[in-house]
């Protein structure tokens, strides 16, 4: 169902476009505190140690220095450093500082001193003996028997009732079992089986991770910072130094990108913890290399998929087999893990569905949320692994997605199985334009004819051969009867309103979409609306910004909340045309009865000042009961160099229902952003580590993202539904169209070559080595020799 | 040690330590448009235009811009001088990031301002090509490029028929 809208389903200007346009000071970094002090931590240099001495005599005694922390400095409280509602479902395996560190850039010691240059040298200055322990540097070594134990510390635990076993390294497992996949093999006429394997990579914000924290002039902890869970933040820093939450305030200023980077607790503790010593404001700002080194990656997984199908393209049985490596701490170890199944296996009808998955901890670099927060790593295999189950029953991969996926009105049992630390949450699909993306992507893109081309040349002679590729994608909205998010509006006399809202903005344009849902109800320009958003003292609680929750969780939050103004506005009216309130409107400002009509600014002015005087404000929570999924189709088209391997994507198409878009404009540019940073991973991001578990190349000149000169074409299509459920029918646009790069490229250079990449990403090197493979084997390209025909 | 500069088109003359970057002079000055991204000359945050041209700031020793013209996104737009407005005046360029979408999380935004103005300035009617060329320098990792070149070609038209 379509509706007519004035302000949402409109390409408003960002409402801190203009700010940000003009490079006013509205990140973290660009306020200056009295003696502020800088911070710079120490680094393990060891993949997993034993710390036996520590001597800080010559760090403290530097001119300059106001404060050296080591372990035996802070407070000895394990907490999770995922920035997720309590309890957690991540285990509490994290120290401010600990004794022992576990990966090449954990946290050894911190130092605040006057200038950045001082705190450095003061870094330098502090002597370290560590007892150098055997590393796990492969997650498929981290569960065998004798392996080194990673967590062997007492105090780690998980706070809600999972499996959680750190003595054999294992941080989390999942198994489901639904129907019986030995039956739904036996009755497949072709079945598969392959291992893929996804790789490590970083969001790489532009503005890096940073903190400035103070003391306010009441004495309480103050954290600015670039955060997209300030609520969280405060809970995790109350508990990780032992201080009340009322003596924290978490502001959440402009934020450079977080990507699901800034969804964890990643420097607030000991930038805290050296405000608390020094009583001064110090500010903690990571370098490129600390970026690379020691935030946050996407948990690379190692996937055996075995799917069974019909000669008709009936899915028969799907069991997914998941190691999920989540490096020297459990963040976000369990959710990512459920979600890889959780977003993928509902799209798949199928009776017969087997999901087990085991995250473990090795000594490398730490895991966490990644936009695609383990979708992106699951949707890799099952993509590549439909477009070879098309290939072997011979009909097109369009028309075998058409025909496999869930239907508007259908559940999954699924959903009700698979919960973030607890059972999920049954869901039927209320709104699916699935078919419209894989018609119009298709259509796009020019599907028939060059997928039987490009096949057709894959053995000529050419150097340089093209190809198209597909995968169809599914995500969710917020998590269901777990996410909370608050609002909070009043009316001032000029008819412009102050939205307070917990969400946070972290350049994704929230802001600007919930001023555009109040406009909406309130029937007036977006302009109208004043939005504050993040700071724990002034706005209301919101979860943060993660799980494509905002659009559809905090914008429901907000309708509610401006549903409330208006009756009230009404209702003020009503007495002031002497007529019942339930007759009037409101139009363009004003409301409008037969009386007459009154401007929004006469209503404030009225209860302001007039008569029966208060302020006209609502207050509004939302939790969801569903996380409707969006749908995408993506269609890429590539040139593989078939002398140096490297694969040239050069047109890309994202088909995207995500409800109704409530600014079309941003919503493509979400999908633009998500479409990019998953070519460039499945190209040419990678983390490159030597034998000792160092990761050698972090600065962009060894770890390439994508640059305007690397663009291809783009193609954004959104094919708008309408969600019942969502506010003014939308569902979440962020996250999904990061997943469809990795299996529609590997699908591309199969079209064009004919070997698979099952292992990301496609560097040159390793599509040339497996077309030197291939020819090896067969002295040709393109035969299917991994297909088992019953 | 002291350097002169011609900031944003006012004289102005800094002290400074012989091994600071400009990055941080200007920041230190209050021009918080340019950005700390990388400090390695990798990501174009910092950049500022040099006599006209796009230069990553956090790698030049800010001694090497004595006596050269400065530019950053603050000197982008019309002061408003005189004006007791709240009223704030865009940059064509500016304008046309706003209106094309280009504006996401906003970090690269200033870098990005720049480097447009650089090529325009000197080439009022590029090719696609030649604006990823002239934008190669600064990284964006919220918009995947798309409407920042939408931009680009807005703002050059903004320009040419002086909207």
């Amino acid at each position: 169902m379509q509706r007519e809208f004035k302000q949402v389903n409109q390409n408003i200007q960002k409402v801190d476009g203009t700010s940000l346009v003009r490079g006013k000071g509205v990140f973290v970094d660009d306020i200056e505190l009295r003696n502020m002090l800088y911070a710079k931590l120490l680094w393990s240099p060891h993949a997993h140690a034993g710390i036996k001495n520590i001597n800080t005599k010559k760090a403290e005694m530097l001119e300059g220095v106001e404060a050296v922390l080591t372990y035996k400095d802070v407070p000895r409280i394990p907490f999770t450093t995922a920035g997720q509602g309590a309890p957690e479902p991540s285990p509490y395996d994290t120290f401010i500082l600990d004794n022992k560190v576990r990966f090449v850039g954990d946290r050894v010691a911190a130092v605040a001193a006057t200038t950045p240059e001082i705190a450095q040298k003061a870094v330098d200055l502090i002597e370290v003996e560590y007892e150098v322990l055997p590393a796990v540097l492969d997650a498929r070594d981290s569960m065998k028997n004798g392996a080194p134990i990673i967590h062997d510390e007492k105090e780690a635990v998980i706070p809600i009732p999972i499996i959680y076993e750190p003595w054999k390294n294992l941080v989390a497992h999942v198994d489901i079992n639904i129907g019986n996949v030995e039956d739904g093999f036996k009755e497949s006429d072709f079945v598969f089986t392959h291992e893929y394997e996804t790789h490590y990579a970083t969001h790489t914000p532009m503005e890096p991770h940073v903190a400035i924290t103070y003391l306010d002039e009441n004495g309480r902890l103050v954290i600015r910072t670039s955060t997209q869970v300030p609520f969280h933040v405060r809970r995790i820093v109350s508990r990780a130094l032992n201080i009340p939450v009322k003596n924290i305030r978490v502001i959440k200023p402009r934020i450079g990108g977080g990507f699901g980077g800034k969804q964890e607790i990643l420097i607030e503790d000991i930038c805290s913890a050296l405000t608390l010593k020094t009583k001064k404001a110090v500010r903690l700002f990571y370098t490129r290399k600390e970026e690379f080194i020691s935030s946050r990656t996407r948990h690379p997984q190692i996937i055996k998929l075995k799917t069974g199908i019909k000669k008709d393209g009936s899915i028969c049985a799907i069991d997914l087999d998941i190691i999920m490596n989540t490096g020297a701490y459990g963040s976000h170890g369990l959710t990512v893990l459920c979600n890889s199944g959780s977003k993928l296996l509902p799209l798949i009808r199928c009776n017969n569905v087997r999901f087990e998955g085991n995250t473990v901890y090795t000594n490398l670099p730490v895991g966490g949320a990644y936009r695609g927060y383990g979708a992106t790593q699951s949707y890799f295999a099952m993509g590549v692994q439909l477009d070879e189950m098309a290939e072997a029953i011979g009909m097109d991969i369009v028309e075998l997605c058409k025909k496999i996926h869930i239907r508007t009105g259908e559940g999954s049992p699924v959903f009700q199985a698979l919960g973030e630390g607890k059972a999920g949450v049954e869901q039927k699909i209320g709104s699916c334009g699935l078919p419209e993306c894989l018609d119009l992507g298709a259509k796009e893109i020019d599907w028939k004819n060059k997928v039987k081309l490009y096949a057709s040349k894959r053995n000529s002679k050419d150097r340089y051969k093209k190809g198209v590729g597909m995968a169809m994608l599914m995500q969710g909205s917020s998590i269901p009867e777990i996410d909370m998010g608050a609002a909070s509006l009043k009316m001032n006399e000029d008819g412009s309103f102050n939205l307070l809202v917990g969400a946070t903005d972290l350049g994704t344009g929230s802001d600007t979409i919930l001023a555009q849902m109040v406009a909406e109800v309130l029937s007036v320009e977006t302009n109208k609306i004043i939005v504050y958003s993040s700071d724990t003292d002034m706005t209301p609680f919101d979860v943060g910004a993660y799980a494509s929750s905002t659009t559809y969780l905090s914008g429901s939050a907000v309708i509610k909340a401006a549903q409330k103004v208006k009756e009230q506005i009404l209702k003020v009216a009503g007495e002031m045309l002497d007529e019942a309130w339930e007759n009037l409107n409101i139009e363009n400002g004003k409301a409008i009865g037969t009386n007459g009509e009154k401007t929004f600014s006469e209503i404030a002015n009225y209860t302001l000042y007039e008569r029966n005087q208060f302020q006209i404000a609502s207050h509004a929570s939302h939790i969801t009961h569903k996380s409707p999924p969006p749908f995408a189709a993506h269609f890429v088209e590539v040139e593989v160099d078939t002398l140096t391997g490297k694969t040239k994507v050069l047109k890309y198409i994202a088909a995207v229902d995500c409800g109704t878009p409530i600014n079309p404009k941003l919503a493509e540019g979400q999908t633009e952003g998500a479409v990019l940073n998953g070519i460039s991973y499945a190209l040419c991001e990678e983390y490159i580590f030597n034998d000792k578990g160092r990761m050698l190349n972090p600065n962009f000149d060894n770890y390439k993202i994508y640059t305007t000169a690397d663009l291809p074409e783009i193609k954004t299509i959104l094919v708008q539904t309408y969600e019942e459920t969502g506010p003014f029918g939308a569902k979440s646009v962020s996250e999904i169209s990061i997943n469809g790069a990795l299996p529609a490229i590997s699908n591309a250079i199969y079209n064009a070559v004919g070997v698979r990449m099952r292992k990301s990403p496609f560097s040159p090197e390793r599509v040339l080595k497996a077309l030197q493979t291939c020819h090896k084997e067969h002295g040709m390209h393109g035969e299917n020799k991994t297909t088992d025909e019953h | 040690m002291k350097i002169k500069l011609a900031l944003n088109g006012q004289k102005k003359e800094f002290e400074i330590q012989p091994n600071e970057m400009l990055l941080d002079v200007l920041r230190r000055e209050g021009c918080k448009s340019v950005k700390e991204g990388c400090r390695q000359g990798e990501c174009g945050v910092c950049v500022v235009l040099i006599d006209g041209i796009p230069v990553n700031s956090c790698l030049l020793p800010a001694a090497r811009a004595n006596g050269k013209k400065v530019l950053t996104t603050e000197g982008l737009a019309p002061s408003a001088n005189g004006k007791m407005s709240v009223e704030q005046e865009l940059h064509p360029i500016q304008r046309a990031f706003l209106e094309s979408g280009a504006v996401q999380c906003g970090y690269c935004t200033p870098g990005m301002l720049l480097s447009t103005k650089a090529l325009l300035d000197n080439n009022p009617d590029p090719t696609e090509d030649e604006i990823k060329l002239a934008l190669e320098g600064v990284l964006c990792r919220c918009t995947g490029y798309v409407k920042i070149i939408d931009a680009v070609k807005l703002a050059a038209e903004k320009i040419r028929s002086k909207k």
